[in-house]
């Protein structure tokens, strides 16, 4: 029964982490933001969980796990932590136009779709049709690295651009080696302590953290 | 042809729909009211509410034109065809040959062109300042509720509310993700379309906020009783066309009378669950100002198209 409605469920899962890729996008709050991207790991935890137990590739189990620890729980504590001792908590970013900021999510979505439509006809897995959403994810990410002008929200966008990797790992080829996957987990882990550290040297310097003010470094 | 059966059927759920959405705007209040820990009114308020009106003398303006009282029973005539339209107990309407999804929409869009028309009839301030904020909410949530519709057109192969529930309640269980994002789409305009609480407040008569209650602040006593029942309406018709399209369990398959029977208390608890949503919405969101109505409205746009793309990628 399940196993009938397990490919069904990865593509459902697919979606929402779609979906909140594009929450992520449209969000003001700082706060929120962390806190979508905790669920953004979450699903996608889900997610591993079902193609591991829908294929029987155990080494899915460990990727579910470190996915969990990693990106639920150790990360989001970190950018809590980080936006508390930073004081940006309640901060509201004034974005580009949200709905143009949007379209242009829309128009690569339609050109992450078409790209991956003719690589996932050649993968033989189960959730060879997801691999158009987890592009979708990464150009969506990189989307939000572009538009936003503090640190924090550059640097949730980022890891968010780490989960569509992963996923887009998962559904082409269900999953890394297992010791590049700890290899690109120890790589965010590190990356977010140093660009917290970074963070705080931005600050320390313009007494904010909108990294606007770095392209003013030059002498005058 | 028509037959007996179909034709009770219809006027068994038109009835219904009538009669019962004065008791979900109840239930709406009431749930709102409990969750704001205040003392909620009773179920039954909005009827007492439409007595009062339809006992009351009613005040004309001297410039009001023949438009201006000929429209409340217009409107309320257009949500009773849409009503009837949305199959709630069974499929089996003959109403349903005759108009789909699409012409739906164009009954409720009609509905608005009056309302906003008679908003203006008599020239005052208000009336149009409510009429030019309902056009404007109008105008960017008509493309997305049409766009969730086609989507839900695209699973079933018909514009057909009726197909569409017979293809998503009584065949195999599929789960749609486009769905998923229609769903969320489609709550976004029903807010809007309804004037709830982050595009406006139905039980607000400050001038800065008011977009429905602005455009009909002229009306009084049974044409006033006539518009506040066509509200109702409309929200009844919205919670059907949403239980229609995400959860259309539990509605009877052609005309069987048991199915139809048994599809009443499924309806009663669908529409209570989802009253009782709404109501949680508008407590925990904040209205937002009039000018980000238009973002709010597009991202239920984008979602809808996302929706039919997904579609396009996830289940062919």
């Amino acid at each position: 029964m399940l196993l009938h409605y397990g490919p069904q469920l990865v593509n459902l899962l697919a979606a929402i982490l779609l979906l909140l890729a594009f929450a992520m996008l449209s969000q003001r709050r700082i706060l929120s933001l962390i806190n979508l991207f905790a669920a953004q790991g979450f699903v996608l935890f889900l997610s591993t969980m079902l193609v591991a137990w829908l294929t029987g590739q155990n080494h899915l189990y460990g990727s579910a796990a470190l996915t969990l620890a990693l990106k639920v729980i150790a990360l989001p504590w970190i950018l809590h932590r980080l936006i508390r001792r930073l004081e940006v908590k309640w901060d509201v970013e004034t974005l580009l136009n949200i709905p143009s900021v949007m379209l242009v999510g829309i128009v690569l979505v339609i050109l992450a779709f078409n790209l991956a439509l003719p690589i996932s006809q050649l993968a033989g897995t189960v959730t060879r049709s997801t691999l158009g959403i987890a592009l979708a994810c990464v150009l969506l990410s990189f989307l939000m690295m572009i538009t936003r002008s503090k640190a924090v929200p550059q640097v949730i966008g980022f890891l968010a651009m780490e989960n569509g990797l992963f996923f887009a790992a998962t559904s082409a080829v269900y999953g890394m080696p297992m010791v590049v996957e700890f290899g690109v987990a120890l790589d965010v882990l590190v990356g977010a302590l140093i660009l917290g550290i970074f963070l705080f040297q931005i600050r320390e310097r313009f007494d904010s953290v909108d990294t606007r003010h770095l392209e003013k470094l030059k002498e005058q | 042809m028509i037959s007996a059966a179909g034709f009770a059927a219809q006027f068994t759920e038109l009835m219904l729909a009538v009669l019962l959405a004065p008791v979900l705007t109840g239930w709406v209040n009431q749930c709102r009211a409990w969750l704001q820990n205040k003392s909620a009114p009773g179920l039954l308020q909005p009827y007492r509410v439409l007595a009062k009106l339809f006992r009351k003398e009613v005040v004309l303006a001297h410039n009001a034109s023949p438009l201006f009282r000929f429209a409340p029973y217009l409107i309320f005539g257009c949500l009773a065809l849409a009503a009837a339209i949305v199959p709630t107990l069974g499929t089996d309407l003959p109403l349903n040959a005759a108009a789909d999804a699409i012409a739906l929409v164009g009954l409720l869009a009609l509905a608005r062109l009056f309302i906003a028309l008679a908003g203006m009839d008599i020239g005052t301030a208000f009336g149009s300042l409510g009429a030019r904020r309902e056009m404007l909410v109008g105008f960017l949530a008509e493309p997305a509720l049409l766009m969730v519709l086609f989507t839900a057109s695209l699973i079933s192969g018909s514009s057909s509310l009726a197909t569409i529930v017979e293809t998503l309640a009584h065949r195999e269980l599929v789960i749609h993700p486009s769905l998923a994002f229609a769903g969320v789409a489609f709550t976004m305009v029903s807010l809007a379309e309804n004037a709830r609480i982050p595009v406006d407040n139905p039980a607000t008569h400050l001038e800065l906020t008011m977009i429905h209650e602005a455009m009909v602040l002229e009306y009084s006593g049974r044409h006033l009783a006539m518009i506040e029942w066509a509200a109702s309406l409309k929200l009844f018709v919205y919670s059907c066309v949403g239980l229609a399209l995400f959860f259309p369990w539990g509605i009877a398959e052609g005309g069987d009378w048991l199915g139809i029977v048994l599809a009443l208390p499924v309806l009663l608890v669908k529409l209570a669950l989802g009253g009782a949503g709404l109501a949680l919405i508008e407590t925990v969101s904040a209205k937002m100002r009039i000018f980000r109505a238009p973002e709010f409205l597009g991202t239920a746009f984008l979602l809808a198209v996302l929706a039919m793309l997904v579609h396009v990628l996830l289940e062919h």
